[in-house]
């Protein structure tokens, strides 16, 4: 938790010696508080109290990156409970478990790693590989690093099998799984051998709490929590626990948490997996390489790590539904995430073609963005004009949202040669709308 | 060493609401399905239990729906051309309530016919929403609501532009009304208010937030449910409703549900995806404090009961 300049006071010397550039040491602290000076401007700051001062300004729930040379993952960092308090910062790792022994593993994770998929104009993928050792940890993951540049996490409980597997990642930030009360002390060295990140799991809170801080002691500063927990509503009450106290600047359990999604049947993968995403889950560990879970998994996670004070705006332009021809009338929306989604996925929803011309209404709904002067005929027209929509078809008919039917006449007037109907106030009722008015 | 575990301090909770009445109470259903009551964020225990685990209602139509996905025709069969039929595989399903929701094409006697049927196929409470005109709800929820008096019915969707007949009627007849408002804290509470102000005890209505699907502004939907729930606990009356909402509504509208050809490939199994898709709407709207579920895919039905039952048994 941030300390107030009043607080940061405490901790300076208090002689005033005007060194740093403020004339006293409050001064100093309160710009120390807003972050605008760096503590290092102050020359007699004693040991004790820039440790203090380093903790409090440390983030609660502690950054932790895995990085390969393709690509990394950062999780946690996270400042709530729920998300519209803030936002949710860092997306969980999506990372899928393969095993060591498989004769197909390098097959499997090439194939999951050409994985991509395309969610409202951003291609999603998995984040990253877990190699359960069950067989030769190191060339289990050989094999693997030659077919993917993704972070691996290693599963294993064996210091030197996983040592030897580490010094073949040179470069890297890997994730070790998991330190436990009886082998902590010999894969503590092993991570910080390698500056690895260490799970670390135990079958209560107040077990975990001892144990990280025991392993911290031994030098390994970057970790991971297993919650254990029997079901989902234990791991919840355990996660949501573990991210209240975090919150409250408990140190020992200040870490991004791993959920393995099959751990009671792949038959509840996709929905573990959710709940983890939803409730607090750094990394996931999934078992099935399977699209169909794999695609709603990542657009939930989109979903509730989007900032819930700037909602995705849509890009102003012309989106073509169900394959236009010039002939196919042309539908006017604002670029607020929610109604472009409605109007089309309805127009999608009933297969008619129509030309979407989504306006920039500084991503505001129709009748939000009418009311503040953000969506009138003189912006439709512009857009209009703008993307060429004219060029596009050879019956210019323009359909208006039903909200603002008012708008009609002065869209006429700015826009001669078109011919404006007014459609549906609700996305939901433009199919029909379409079928019978339209034709 | 013992950790504290920070608990919160709640003031208020959800009220307590029970839909149908047996024939003890001036129903026939053979039995009820009482929601809400909760006292903390969802399914957290180490503060309190959860008093009433949330119910899945599946929804069924009057007529059989032309516009619905073609995996479930498959799987509900000839049974959606009959309400009746349709219920009682509804039942058999898991189902802990049916929604009928009548259409546009049913007359007044079509609706009140088809709601008797219902009454009469299975012992379920029953929820029934109008077509969602205005006019024709109005049109066919007052003689349904009188033809039912005493059973205990959730009458719906009214909303701001139209609730006042569907209130009316519904606390003239001993029933319940569903309050629907576009995604937003303060909408939702108007509404209540407007209700409540009407006469209608406030142990006889449910709020539906509206929350649209995974991938379709749920997220939305999700902090709404969330800051309502807070709400309520920390005291506001109007928003101690327990909510109802729509996932499988809401999912099987979305080209990933509904759609099987000529999407990308890396959507993967057709009818995987779409139980995965209406599962996960409505897993996260369990998340969110959701009290009762309307659902339409038997296998969603299977899974998310399966979550409920984990949630609530920590
Ligand atoms: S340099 Fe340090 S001791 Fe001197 S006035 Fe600034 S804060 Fe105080």
């Amino acid at each position: 938790m941030a300390l107030s300049g009043i607080q940061i006071y405490k901790l300076l010397p208090q002689t005033n010696c005007k060194e740093c550039g403020f004339p006293t040491c409050l001064a100093f602290a309160m710009k120390l508080a807003a972050k605008q000076v760096e503590l290092g401007a102050c020359p007699y700051v004693s040991e004790a109290s820039k440790k203090q001062l380093a903790e409090s300004a440390a983030p609660p729930i502690r950054l932790v990156t895995l990085k390969a040379d393709g690509s990394e993952v950062k999780v946690g960092n996270e400042v709530v409970m729920y998300r519209h308090e803030k936002t949710f910062y860092n997306k969980p790792g999506l990372f899928l478990r393969v095993r060591a022994s498989d004769p197909d593993l390098a097959k499997k994770v090439a194939q999951a790693d050409a994985y991509k998929v395309n969610y409202v104009g951003m291609d999603f993928t998995l984040n990253g590989y877990a190699i359960e050792a069950d067989g030769d940890l190191a060339s289990a993951v050989k094999a693997v690093r030659e077919v993917t540049k993704r972070p691996l996490i290693l599963i294993s409980n064996d210091a030197a099998a996983l040592d030897s597997s580490l010094s073949l990642l040179a470069g890297e930030t890997a994730l070790i799984y998991a330190a436990s009360e009886s082998n902590y002390e010999s894969l503590a060295e092993v991570a910080k051998k390698h500056k690895a990140v260490l799970a670390v799991k135990a079958d209560t809170l107040d077990a975990l709490a001892d144990l990280t801080q025991k392993i911290q002691a031994k030098g390994a500063e970057d970790m991971v929590l297993d919650l254990g927990g029997k079901n989902l509503g234990d791991w919840l009450m355990r996660s949501t626990q573990v991210r209240r106290l975090a919150l409250k600047n408990f140190r020992p359990l200040g870490y991004p948490v791993i959920f393995f999604a099959a751990q009671n049947g792949v038959e509840k993968e996709a929905v573990y997996a959710a709940h983890a995403i939803a409730k607090y889950a750094g990394f996931v560990v999934i078992d099935t390489f399977a699209p169909e879970m794999i695609y709603p998994l990542l657009v939930l996670r989109e979903n509730l790590y989007t900032d819930p004070q700037k909602p995705i705006q849509v890009q102003p332009g012309v989106y073509e539904i169900n394959s236009p021809k010039p002939e196919s009338p042309v539908l006017v929306t604002t670029n607020f995430s929610i109604t472009y989604f409605a109007v089309a996925n309805e127009v999608e929803g009933s297969g008619l073609p129509a030309w979407l011309v989504v306006t920039d209404a500084e991503g505001m709904s129709v009748l939000t963005a009418w009311a503040a002067g953000k969506f009138d005929a003189e912006r439709i027209a512009k857009a209009i004009k703008g993307f060429n929509v004219a060029d596009k078809v050879s019956r210019k008919r323009l359909v208006l949202p039903g909200h603002v039917a008012v708008l009609s006449g002065e869209v006429e007037e700015e826009l001669p040669g078109w011919e404006v109907r007014v459609g549906p106030r609700e996305a939901v009722d433009l199919p029909a709308f379409m079928k019978q008015a339209l034709n | 060493m013992p950790i504290e575990i920070p608990k919160d301090k709640w003031l208020g909770s959800i009220r307590t609401v029970t839909i149908g009445a047996t024939s003890a109470e001036g129903g026939t259903r053979a039995k009820t399905v009482t929601v809400g009551g909760g006292t903390t964020m969802p399914y957290l225990h180490f503060k309190a239990p959860t008093p009433n685990k949330p119910a899945i209602a599946i929804e069924i139509k009057s007529r059989k729906p032309t516009d619905w996905s073609p995996l479930l025709a498959e799987v509900w069969g000839e049974a959606m051309a009959d309400p009746a039929q349709w219920a009682k595989k509804a039942e058999e399903a898991g189902a802990d309530l049916i929604v009928l929701a009548l259409t546009v094409e049913d007359s007044p006697e079509d609706a009140v016919k088809a709601v008797k049927s219902v009454l009469g196929a299975t012992g379920l409470p029953l929820i029934v929403w109008g077509p969602g005109q205005a006019e024709k709800d109005n049109e066919l929820l007052v003689p349904v609501s009188e033809a039912t008096k005493g059973e205990k019915l959730v009458l719906g969707i009214c909303e701001d532009k139209n609730y006042r007949t569907i209130v009316a009627t519904a606390m003239a007849n001993g029933h319940l009304v569903q309050a629907r408002a576009p995604m937003d804290v303060n909408l939702s509470k108007q509404l209540n208010i407007l209700i409540s102000d009407m006469g209608m005890p406030k142990d006889r209505i449910l709020m539906d937030p509206t929350t649209g699907a995974l991938g379709y502004g749920m997220e939305y939907g999700y902090s709404v449910m969330e800051r309502l729930r807070l709400a309520a606990l920390q005291g506001d009356a109007m928003t101690q409703f327990p909510m109802i909402v729509t996932p499988g509504f809401e999912a099987w509208k979305t080209k990933e549900a509904k759609v099987g050809e000529g999407v990308p490939e890396a959507w993967g199994d057709w009818k995987a995806r779409a139980v995965n898709w209406e599962t996960l709407t409505a897993l996260a709207l369990v998340e969110s404090g959701a009290d009762i579920l309307v659902l339409r895919h038997p296998e969603s039905v299977k899974r998310v009961k399966d979550t409920i039952e984990e949630l609530i048994t920590a």
